[in-house]
C-alpha cells in the first residue's frame, strides 16, 4: 500500500502541494488529475523520494520514503514526466544498466531485460540507440525501465503524453494487464484515460486535494447526471416543454432544433433524481412522437471544470 | 551486505558513465586536444630536447595550466547535462544514494583523465630512450598530476551540480580552479592581506595547487601534499552532495 499523509511542499513563498493525504491499495489504479501546475508532478516526486517534502510523509509498502528511502525505492517503478532516457545508449544497454543498478546480475539480468523488452513491444528496436527512436518508442523504453524489476508499486507521470491514439491504447493496455497485483498511481489530464483505466480518481487543484472518488462517483456529481434527452419527430405538442419544466423534480429544460425534429433536454433538480418516468408519461399523454430517449450519465469534464475552477479568485496566483 | 550492494551500484553507474565518454566524440576530441597541448608546451615552450636534461620537469610543469581549461570542460557535463535532460530524476529515484551517484560519476571521470595521462607515455619513452631519467621521479610526477587532476575534477563536478547550463558550470569552475592555482602567488595574498586577518591570509596562501605540486614534480611525494589534494576532493564532493540534496527542484 502507498500511504501518503499530509504531504506538503513549499517553494520559497509558494505552496506547491498543500496537506495532501490519500492511500492506494494493491489492485487499484489511481488517476491523479488536476490542471497544469496544480502540483501533480511535485507530489509524485515526493512519493518517489526525488524531492524531500517540507512536511508530511509517504510510506511505500511499510517503508518511509524519507527515513528508509533506499528500501522504499526498490519497490517503486517510476516513470518521470517526459520519460527521460540516456539517448546515446541502445535499448538493450539502457535496460541492462537499469537492471544492474537494481541489483540484477548474470542470467537474471538478461531475463529481466528480455522480459521487459517483450512486454513493452521493443523487440524490433533492441539494438538501436535510443536517440534515434520516435517519441512513442522512447516513452515505452522508459516504461520498460520502470517495470523491469516487477515492482509492487508503479508511479507514472503522464504515461501517455505525446503518444498517438494507437500507442495510447497500447500503454493503457499494458497498465491494465499489470494492475491486478500492483498498486498504480498515474497522473494525466486526459479525461478519457481516467475512464479507460482508473478505478479511482483524485483531483488536486492549487496544491490541495479537492476530490477522491471513483470515476462513476465523480460523474454522479455532474449536473447533467440523470438528465433526460428526448428526440421528438415532427412538431412538439403545444405547451409540453413548459409542462415538463413545471415538474417538481425538474430544474430547467432546453429545446433545440434537430434535423429529425426537436430535441428536448430536462435537467433534474439534483444530480441523479429519476425524472424520466414522469417526463415519458407526460409526453405520451400529449401524443408526442418520441423517436429516442436516453438518460445522460454526466460528464467528467464538467465535474472537473466545476471542481477546479470554483475558486477562480485565487487561481490567478497559481501561475506565479 | 550493504557495502557489497553499494559497490555494485557504484560499479554499474561508473561503467555506464565511462562508456558514455567513448560512445560520444567528446572523449576523442578531449584526448587529442589534451595530448596536442601538452606536447606543444613541453617541446616548443619548455624545449625539452634542447634543455639537455633527462627529466620530465618541463613536461609536468604545464599540467596545472592545461588542466585549468580542459578539466572544467570535461566535468561540466557531469550533472548539468543530467539535470537538463531529466535523467537525474531517473537515476536518483533508483535505489541509489546521492553519495553513490556522486562517487560513480567522479571516479568515471577521474579514470578517463587517468587514461589521458597514460597516453602521454611516448614522452616518457622518448626521454628514457635518449637518456636515463630517474624513473621514481617520473612515477611520482604522474601520481601528483593524477591527484591534482582529481582535485580540479572535484571542483568541476561541484560547479556542474549547481546549474543546468554547462557554460555557467565551465566558467565558474575555471574561476575557482584559477583561484586555487594562484592562491600562493604574492599578488593574490597581497590583495587579501589588506583586510583579512593574518590567519586567513596564511590559510589562503597555503591553498595553492602550485606549491603542493611543485615538490611533487621534483620527485618528492610528501604525505602532506597527498592529504592536501585528497581533502580538496573530499570537501568539493561533499559540497556537491549538499548542493544536489538542496537543489532537487524542477
Amino acid at each position: 500500500m502507498i500511504q501518503v499523509s499530509q504531504l506538503t511542499k513549499r517553494f520559497d513563498i509558494r505552496t506547491a502541494v498543500d496537506n495532501v493525504s490519500f492511500a492506494v491499495e494493491k489492485g487499484e489504479i489511481l488517476g491523479f488529475m488536476g490542471p497544469n501546475g496544480a502540483g501533480k508532478s511535485t507530489t509524485m516526486r515526493m512519493i518517489t523520494g526525488y524531492l524531500p517534502p517540507s512536511s508530511g510523509t509517504a510510506v511505500i509498502g511499510g517503508r518511509d520514503i524519507a527515513q528508509d528511502g533506499l528500501s522504499a525505492r526498490k519497490m517503486i517503478g517510476y516513470l518521470p514526466e517526459n520519460a527521460p532516457v540516456y539517448r546515446e545508449m541502445t535499448v538493450q544497454g539502457f535496460l541492462g544498466f537499469i537492471a544492474e543498478v537494481r541489483g540484477f546480475a548474470g542470467s537474471r539480468r538478461r531475463k529481466a531485460v528480455s522480459d521487459a523488452i517483450e512486454k513493452c513491444f521493443l523487440t524490433e528496436v533492441g539494438n538501436q540507440s535510443i536517440g534515434t527512436l520516435s517519441k512513442g518508442f522512447k516513452q515505452r523504453v522508459c516504461f520498460a525501465q520502470c517495470i523491469l524489476h516487477d515492482p509492487p508499486y508503479l508511479i507514472l507521470d503522464e504515461p501517455t503524453d505525446g503518444l498517438d491514439p494507437n500507442q495510447k491504447h497500447e500503454v493503457r493496455q499494458m497498465i491494465r494487464n499489470m494492475s491486478a497485483e500492483k498498486a498504480v498511481i498515474l497522473s494525466t489530464h486526459i479525461l478519457d484515460e481516467v475512464d479507460a483505466v482508473c478505478t479511482r480518481v483524485i483531483i488536486i487543484d492549487d496544491g490541495k486535494l479537492v476530490a477522491d472518488d471513483t470515476p462513476d462517483g465523480l460523474r454522479k456529481r455532474s449536473k447533467t447526471h440523470g438528465a433526460v434527452s428526448m428526440l421528438v419527430s415532427e412538431a412538439l405538442p403545444e405547451g409540453l416543454a413548459e409542462e415538463i419544466g413545471r415538474l417538481a423534480d425538474v430544474s430547467e429544460y432546453q429545446v433545440s432544433d434537430d434535423p429529425a425534429g426537436f430535441r428536448l433536454r430536462a435537467f433534474p433538480r439534483q444530480p441523479g433524481l429519476p425524472i424520466a418516468p414522469q417526463i415519458l408519461s407526460l409526453a405520451s399523454n400529449r401524443g408526442a412522437r418520441i423517436q429516442s430517449v436516453f438518460v445522460e450519465q454526466g460528464r467528467l469534464d464538467e465535474v472537473f471544470r466545476a471542481i477546479t475552477t470554483s475558486d477562480a479568485g485565487d487561481s490567478s496566483t497559481r501561475s506565479v | 551486505m550493504r557495502i557489497q550492494e553499494s559497490s555494485n551500484t557504484v560499479r554499474a553507474l561508473l561503467k555506464r558513465e565511462l562508456a558514455g565518454y567513448f560512445t560520444s566524440p567528446v572523449a576523442y576530441v578531449f584526448i587529442v586536444i589534451f595530448l596536442m597541448l601538452i606536447g606543444f608546451f613541453t617541446f616548443y615552450i619548455s624545449r625539452l630536447f634542447e634543455a639537455g636534461q633527462a627529466d620530465l620537469r618541463g613536461f609536468f610543469e604545464w599540467h596545472p595550466w592545461v588542466f585549468l581549461f580542459l578539466i572544467p570542460a570535461a566535468a561540466m557535463r557531469l550533472w548539468a547535462d543530467e539535470r537538463r535532460l531529466g535523467t537525474m530524476e531517473l537515476v536518483l529515484t533508483l535505489p541509489v544514494t546521492t553519495a553513490e551517484a556522486i562517487l560513480a560519476k567522479f571516479f568515471a571521470a577521474w579514470i578517463f583523465l587517468g587514461i589521458c595521462l597514460a597516453l602521454t607515455f611516448p614522452t616518457v619513452a622518448t626521454v628514457s630512450y635518449l637518456g636515463d631519467p630517474d624513473m621514481g621521479a617520473v612515477v611520482c610526477g604522474y601520481v601528483g598530476s593524477f591527484l591534482m587532476a582529481g582535485a580540479f575534477l572535484s571542483i568541476g563536478s561541484m560547479t556542474s551540480s549547481m546549474t543546468r547550463s554547462q557554460v555557467i558550470s565551465f566558467i565558474l569552475s575555471v574561476v575557482i580552479c584559477l583561484f586555487f592555482i594562484l592562491a600562493g602567488y604574492p599578488p593574490v595574498t597581497e590583495a587579501v592581506s589588506g583586510w583579512a586577518p593574518s590567519w586567513l591570509v596564511g590559510f589562503i596562501s597555503r591553498l595553492g595547487f602550485l606549491s603542493h605540486f611543485a615538490s611533487i614534480k621534483r620527485g618528492v611525494l610528501d604525505l602532506r601534499d597527498i592529504v592536501y589534494f585528497l581533502s580538496v576532493m573530499i570537501f568539493m564532493l561533499s559540497a556537491n552532495g549538499v548542493i544536489l540534496e538542496n537543489r532537487r527542484t524542477a
